[in-house]
C-alpha cells in the first residue's frame, strides 16, 4: 500500500511539474519534450489504475505519433520566439485567477465525490476478475462486439483526419518541373522521332 | 493521505486540466502551445475516464478513452496542417491575425 502510494505521488508530482514546464517553456521545442514526459508518466498513473492496454496505447499514440508531429511541425516552422512571448505577463493575472476559481470548483465537486453503494451493481460492462480475463482480451471482447461501430467510426474519423490533412498541405506549385508518369508511359515514337530522307551531298 | 483512491486521480486530473486552461490563457500567441495545451487538458479527461471505469468496474469508461484518444489524434492532424498552411501564407503563427481567414 506505501508503494502504491510513493509510486503515485511520484508519478502524479512528475506530471504536474512537467504540465507546468510546457506551458511556461521559453522555447516550444522544450514544451513538446515535457509533454512526451507528462504522458509517459501518465501511462504510469493508468498501469497504477490498471487499465494496462490504455497505458501502452497511450504510449504508441501520444509518445510515437502525437507528440513527434508536434516536433516535427514545431522544428519544421521558424518561428520567432521572442515575439511570441510578447504579453506573456499580460495574460498571467487573469489567466491565474481562472485557474484557480476552476480548480477550487473542480476540487470542491471531485474531493468530496462519494460513489452511490448500488452503483457498484449498474455497470454496463463489468470488468471480469484480472487472474481470469487479462485487461486487453476484456477490452478487445466488448470492442469488437458491443461497441463494434463505434469502433469504426473511430476508423473513420482518422480516414477524415487524414485525407483532411493531406488536402490541406498539399500544394500545386507554379514554375517546378515534375515527372509525369502517365505522360511518359503514353508517348509514341511518332510523336518525338521524325525520320527524314536526306538526299546525299545537300542538307536537311 | 496512503490510501489512493478515486479522489486522488479526481484531484490530479483537475489540476492538469486547470493547468491546460492557464495554458491557453498564458500563451495567447502560440497557437503550438495551445495546441498542446489541449492535448493536456484531453490528457486529464482520460485520466478521469479511467478512473471512474476502474473505480466502478466498468469497462465501458476504457473504450470511451480510446474514442477520445482517437479524436485527439485526429484534431491534432488537422490542427497541424492547418497551422502550417498559416505559417506557408503569413510567415508566422500569431493567433491575433487568424482571422483575416474568414472570407
Amino acid at each position: 500500500m506505501i508503494v502504491q502510494a510513493l509510486v503515485f505521488y511520484l508519478l502524479a508530482g512528475i506530471i504536474v511539474a512537467s504540465a507546468i514546464m510546457v506551458i511556461a517553456a521559453r522555447n516550444p521545442v522544450h514544451s513538446v519534450l515535457f509533454l512526451i514526459l507528462a504522458f509517459v508518466n501518465a501511462s504510469g498513473i493508468f498501469v497504477l489504475m490498471g487499465a494496462e492496454f490504455l497505458a501502452m496505447i497511450l504510449v504508441v499514440v501520444y509518445v510515437g505519433a502525437v507528440a513527434v508531429l508536434f516536433l516535427f511541425v514545431v522544428m519544421m516552422l521558424d518561428i520567432n520566439i521572442v515575439e511570441l512571448r510578447q504579453g506573456f505577463l499580460q495574460y498571467l493575472p487573469i489567466g491565474a485567477l481562472i485557474g484557480l476559481v476552476l480548480l477550487a470548483e473542480l476540487i470542491l465537486v471531485f474531493g468530496a465525490w462519494v460513489v452511490a453503494p448500488e452503483a457498484a451493481g449498474v455497470a454496463q460492462q463489468p470488468i471480469p476478475p484480472i487472474d481470469q480475463v487479462t485487461n486487453t482480451e476484456a477490452i478487445g471482447r466488448v470492442l469488437y462486439t458491443d461497441y463494434v461501430y463505434l469502433f469504426q467510426a473511430c476508423g473513420m474519423i482518422l480516414l477524415v483526419a487524414m485525407i483532411g490533412a493531406i488536402v490541406l498541405t498539399l500544394r500545386k506549385r507554379e514554375g517546378v518541373r515534375r515527372q509525369s508518369i502517365s505522360k511518359q508511359v503514353s508517348r509514341k515514337v511518332g510523336d518525338t522521332i521524325e525520320v527524314k530522307k536526306v538526299p546525299s551531298r545537300s542538307g536537311v | 493521505m496512503l490510501e489512493i483512491g478515486l479522489s486522488h486521480y479526481l484531484t490530479l486530473s483537475a489540476i492538469l486540466f486547470t493547468l491546460g486552461i492557464f495554458g491557453i490563457f498564458l500563451n495567447r500567441k502560440n497557437v503550438i502551445v495551445i495546441l498542446m495545451a489541449i492535448e493536456l487538458m484531453l490528457l486529464a479527461v482520460n485520466i478521469n475516464l479511467v478512473a471512474f471505469s476502474t473505480h466502478l468496474g466498468d469497462l465501458v469508461g476504457q473504450i470511451f478513452t480510446m474514442i477520445v484518444l482517437t479524436v485527439a489524434a485526429a484534431e491534432a492532424a488537422i490542427g497541424l496542417a492547418i497551422l502550417v498552411v498559416y505559417f506557408r501564407n503569413r510567415g508566422s503563427i500569431a493567433v491575433e491575425d487568424i482571422n483575416m481567414m474568414k472570407g
